[in-house]
């Protein structure tokens, strides 16, 4: 097995978190696909992640590290010598860990209410929370280029992957985001401006002809 | 040691996140001054400083607010740094693994699952009870040959999972069913004495009868919603 491993799915923003950390960093790693659209996982997912058997999943050495955040925080770790994540003083790591931590109780789930409903009740209530949401986060970039300053950060990585699926929530939502939060949407082109980033992210129109669509079909949520 | 600078905790009497925080400022003797806070009215001083969730707890050091009880912790580690214990490891394998059980927690299985149980009844309240043996036993196998979460040393997910040690036997008591259990846990069940045996632990747990109290209203609460909106 090569020294880096990552398995992950092409279409999950949280695989593209840890893909984004290790372009970043410049490591080479061998990327293995797990095919969730089949619903088969395989036999190095479930011995390398038994307890939640999700991707993303990096293997370091043969040693796994699971869920996301966890995985991006192992990154900066292991490979602290180079383009830091998370700014050097304890007062300015916390406010970082804090808006991942809001990322991730927020925004997928908000956007599920919106992709995986038809319109109504539920799917009106995910589109306020969503904008809610993303309106905060616009506050907290604020002037700054990005979340991490002058260059990309914990919390950019953290977000940017969501753009993918953010057509997706539109179409089906029948919305549009950039017409709230345009800065927000500024801040996404400038980070897809970086190789790291334009690398790791998919095209948003795949995620819903050949992500989003098929799971609504697959689950019934039509 | 660093200039400690003014340090004060929001909190309520009851809340297992704010003791998570109490545990860590007094092992690591840092002085603070505690609020308790009324989350029914809550204060000023909680608006300004956790605007985003205005939840409990939060840290205010030098007038500077940190929220999220996980988040705080990794921040009391970083600042008092040269304040034993560490919370967390130095080898960043171990200190994923720290994160990844922390998370567990909080996230993913026990609390939810345990929220479950303790808020529904019949079928849903099965599925949580279900869903927490499923948990206790990955929990079992991991602390297996360790003294604490963290190995040698107590740390963040010790802390993390804390509160079954003073509430799990609350919730027994107001469900009537055993959770932990010697026999099916024994490594939790070891772990659980060696935590209540850290003096700075045990004189921070909230009073018994106090939570009794507490928690059978809010069953009583869920169960009375539930059964109002589906009769």
């Amino acid at each position: 097995m090569a020294e880096v491993v990552l398995l992950d799915f092409w279409g999950s923003p949280f695989g593209m978190r840890a893909r984004i950390a290790l372009a970043e960093k410049g490591v080479k790693y061998e990327y293995k696909e797990e095919h969730l659209l089949t619903g088969k996982k395989t036999p190095l997912l479930l011995e390398t992640n038994p307890v939640h058997k999700k991707i993303p999943v990096l293997i370091h050495n043969g040693k796994p590290i699971s869920e996301s955040l966890v995985i991006v925080q192992y990154i900066e770790d292991a490979w602290s010598d180079t383009a830091p994540l998370l700014p050097a003083d304890p007062y300015g790591r916390s406010q970082a860990r804090f808006w991942a931590d809001f990322v991730d109780k927020k925004i997928y789930d908000q956007g599920k209410k919106i992709w995986a409903n038809k319109a109504g009740e539920v799917q009106e209530a995910g589109k306020k929370e969503l904008m809610e949401s993303l309106k905060l986060l616009e506050g907290e970039l604020g002037e700054k280029p990005f979340f991490g300053g002058e260059t990309i950060g914990y919390v950019d990585v953290a977000l940017v992957p969501f753009y993918t699926w953010f057509y997706s929530f539109e179409t089906i939502g029948n919305f549009s985001i950039e017409a709230e939060c345009p800065k927000l949407i500024e801040w996404v082109k400038r980070c897809l401006e970086r190789e790291s980033v334009s690398k790791s992210l998919v095209d948003p129109e795949k995620v819903y002809v050949d992500l989003i669509l098929v799971l609504k079909k697959m689950y019934g949520y039509e | 040691m660093a200039d400690q600078g003014e340090v004060k905790l929001l909190k309520t009497w009851s809340s297992l996140f704010g003791l998570r925080v109490v545990w860590a400022l007094k092992l690591k003797g840092i002085p603070y001054e505690s609020v308790d806070e009324d989350l029914t009215n809550k204060s000023d001083l909680l608006l300004q400083y956790n605007p985003v969730h205005t939840k409990v707890p939060v840290l205010i050091h030098n007038g500077k607010s940190i929220c999220e009880s996980l988040v705080i912790l990794e921040y009391i580690d970083e600042t008092w740094s040269q304040n034993p214990p560490r919370l967390l490891p130095r080898d960043p394998i171990q200190r994923a693994s720290a994160r990844f059980w922390a998370k567990f927690m909080d996230e993913k299985q026990a609390l939810p699952s345990m929220w479950q149980a303790f808020t529904k009844e019949g079928r849903e309240q099965e599925e949580g009870v279900a869903s927490i043996a499923e948990n206790l036993k990955l929990l079992e196998a991991e602390l297996e040959g360790k003294k604490f979460l963290g190995g040698e040393e107590i740390g963040i997910p010790d802390f993390a999972l804390g509160w079954l040690v003073n509430l799990v036997p609350v919730f027994e008591e107001i469900l009537g069913l055993k959770i932990v259990d010697e026999e099916r846990h024994p490594s939790l069940s070891e772990w659980s004495r060696r935590i209540s045996d850290i003096p700075v632990i045990e004189e921070s747990w909230p009073p018994r009868d106090k939570l009794v109290t507490k928690w059978a209203a809010i069953r009583d609460h869920f169960l009375a919603t539930a059964r109002a909106s589906s009769g």
